[in-house]
């Protein structure tokens, strides 16, 4: 028996909606071989991972604080994949708009004030979209693969915070701990609701990025031009579209994104810089976009069920004591799974045997 | 022991997991197929390789693990981006990510242990020659299989008729169908042997260059490789040469930490990623020519018509 693909007419609206669905639903599955063979109850591991996490209101509020992050940087990403420009990168960008973002608390602690945030904020921006224009400019001016080069610099930014948390940004009141001064109250992106948990403001930014971001996709012409240019650069070029005016469109507005992602986790998750600001979420968010199909919309609850299972790894380290770096296979599974849904839109999936083979070859 | 000598030996050994990998990916990229999960493969023959010789004591028996777990893992992209004609830039992504985090749980218990050491050669008279007996008779045997595998790559892909078949597959897919050539079978080959090489490059890692196992401890030598395909526009002979350019420049800057000059280790470590970028924007700066050596079908979907 072979697998056959039978090109669809048109693409399958049903299989359109459908595939995260059965991706996720596939995933499940996945996830309990996986429980069943390290010798859990797949059913009690698959509750206290996807579904314990849920039942507590302070732990809707860590939902929330890892979701912003990745909501933040797929909706940008989701820019740059569809028109076909592979920034993988997001988590150099994020941490170098954290590095920017914290220039006012860490080198200007005095200086205090309502307008010390948004500037934080935009410095963040400023960070990410400066270090994202990097990997645009060489892609179009030197022809440059910005898959290779936007991933390289991730090492390299890695390293850039490393140098400045141990060296000239490091406390000096912080007994040799390699991390900065806690940043002063006005640096400090506040708590939503701070009576009941940890949610900050990065949440409501997050989904004002995903609205406008699904706006200008869906309602504008620099939407339209992203489209056309990333299903067909030659259509895009007889259309009057610059491939490279928009290279470096969507790393910009990715790298704002990721840095503003930055910033907010820095301001509002931590409070201070540390060596790590972020368990991976620039890579993981490529999951996060692509499960949202790269649509915004979509993107805020692929974030969520991303933001999910970090919370179900943490939670199945304590309960059932499994690693909570399951999580980082579960989001691989998921990213598989999305992609091979996908194939369903746009082929119907023939199983041939030898005997329907025969058949057809007699009629 | 020369420090000449001692240098030119720790270069080998840098260069050596970048050769590898980047050759099995070679021959991949030769075929058509962009894996992007070189990453992934060579983690999980990293840990692969590390688990199975501690469990058994044999070097040797984790290297041939390594090799399986790398031909393994690449199945899984084989099956998404040929059989099912998935995004090939997507689903490599997909395979480093799993990649990355399965190792990570699968050597969380890895962590501390001393490893298993493979063996370097030692051949009585020639090992002992002065400058070059340990380069050429005193190495790792993994360093002697990332030679023959150079030579072997170059004779397979430009003096067999198999080699001259990939590559046609690899250049115009449909073509090469018509003449009835198993598009999608050549592929899945290619596939494999490109994560059989990134497995036995992870091995190399966790068997000789550091016997230990650390999570991430690939740190972006996947990706180098990727790199040095293009470097070397599709070329088996410069990728030796790249790789152990690459292998200079890692080596050289650890040596410039360790005299300590005034700059951050931080910004010396930053420097094969770095040598990486500017590297790429030289060879792909004409742009003419990269489109004349990259194989013209790489990345696209292939689905047979019957």
């Amino acid at each position: 028996m072979r697998v056959e693909l039978v090109r669809r007419q048109q693409h399958s609206a049903l299989f359109s909606a459908l595939s995260p669905f059965i991706a996720l639903f596939l995933t499940l599955i996945a996830g309990a071989i996986l429980f069943a063979l390290l010798g859990k109850n797949p059913v009690s591991a698959l509750y206290s991972y996807f579904v314990e996490p849920l039942t507590e209101i302070w732990s809707w509020h860590e939902l929330l604080v890892k979701a912003a992050p990745l909501i933040l940087i797929a909706v940008g990403l989701s820019v740059c994949f569809l028109s076909n420009n592979w920034n993988i990168g997001a988590e150099g960008q994020l941490i170098m708009g954290g590095i920017a973002g914290s220039i006012l608390p860490v080198v200007f602690p005095d200086f205090q004030g309502w307008y010390v945030l948004p500037m934080m904020l935009l410095l963040g921006m400023a960070g990410g979209m400066a270090y994202a224009t990097i990997p645009a400019f060489l892609k179009v001016r030197f022809n440059t693969n910005e898959i290779l080069t936007s991933l390289m610099l991730v090492y390299v930014a890695q390293l850039f915070l490393d140098w400045i948390v141990r060296g000239p940004w490091r406390n000096p009141q912080g007994f040799n701990f390699p991390e900065t001064v806690q940043f002063n109250s006005s640096a400090i992106l506040p708590e939503i609701w701070a009576s009941s948990g940890r949610a900050h403001w990065g949440f409501v930014l997050a989904i004002v990025a995903a609205l406008l971001v699904w706006f200008m996709l869906s309602r504008t012409l620099n939407g339209f031009e992203i489209k056309v240019l990333g299903r067909s650069a030659r259509a895009g070029r007889f259309a009057g579209f610059s491939a490279g005016r928009l290279t470096f469109f969507a790393f910009l507005v990715s790298g704002a994104l990721a840095g503003l992602a930055g910033i907010a986790e820095v301001s509002g998750a931590v409070g201070q810089l540390r060596t790590t600001i972020s368990p991976g979420y620039g890579f993981t968010a490529i999951i996060v976009a692509f499960l949202g199909r790269l649509n915004p919309l979509g993107i805020v609850a692929a974030g969520l069920v991303l933001a999910l299972s970090y919370l179900g790894g943490e939670a199945a380290q304590v309960s059932l004591g499994i690693s909570e770096k399951s999580a980082r296979i579960f989001q691989g599974i998921i990213l598989f799974f999305v992609l091979a849904s996908d194939t369903l839109i746009y082929y119907r999936i023939r199983f041939v045997t030898r005997h329907s083979d025969a058949a057809a070859k007699g009629a | 022991m020369g420090m000449f000598e001692a240098i030119l030996l720790t270069v080998a050994t840098a260069a050596t997991p970048l050769l590898i990998a980047a050759m099995g990916e070679l021959v991949v990229e030769r075929s058509g197929v962009l894996n992007l999960g070189v990453e992934g493969m060579m983690i999980m023959g990293a840990v692969a390789g590390f688990g199975v010789a501690q469990l058994t004591g044999s070097a040797w028996l984790g290297m041939f693990a390594a090799i399986l777990a790398g031909a393994a893992f690449s199945l899984l992209f084989g099956f998404l981006t040929l059989t099912l004609v998935t995004n090939q830039v997507a689903t490599g992504l997909a395979l480093t990510l799993l990649g990355l985090g399965a190792s990570a749980m699968i050597g969380e218990s890895f962590v501390g242990l001393p490893g298993v050491r493979m063996q370097s050669l030692n051949i009585p008279v020639l090992t002992d020659l002065p400058v070059v007996g340990k380069f050429l008779f005193g190495q790792d045997p993994i360093f002697y299989m990332s030679i023959l595998l150079t030579i072997g790559v170059t004779w397979f892909l430009f003096r067999t008729r198999a080699g001259l078949t990939l590559r046609a597959v690899g250049d115009n897919h449909t073509s090469a169908h018509a003449l009835g050539v198993r598009v999608i079978r050549v592929r899945y080959l290619a596939v494999m042997f490109g994560g059989a090489c990134a497995g036995l490059a992870g091995a190399q890692l966790s068997l000789v260059y550091v016997p230990q196992w650390v999570e991430n401890m690939t740190s972006g030598r996947g990706w180098i490789a990727l790199a040095l395909v293009v470097f070397a526009s599709w070329r088996p002979w410069r990728i030796l040469a790249g790789a152990y350019l690459f292998g200079a420049v890692t080596i050289g800057q650890l040596h410039a930490q360790a005299l300590g000059i005034g700059i951050p280790s931080q910004f010396m470590s930053s420097l094969p990623y770095l040598a990486t970028i500017i590297v790429l924007v030289l060879i792909s700066r004409n742009k003419r020519l990269t489109l004349m050596n990259t194989p013209t079908s790489l990345g696209k979907p292939f689905v047979p018509d019957r």
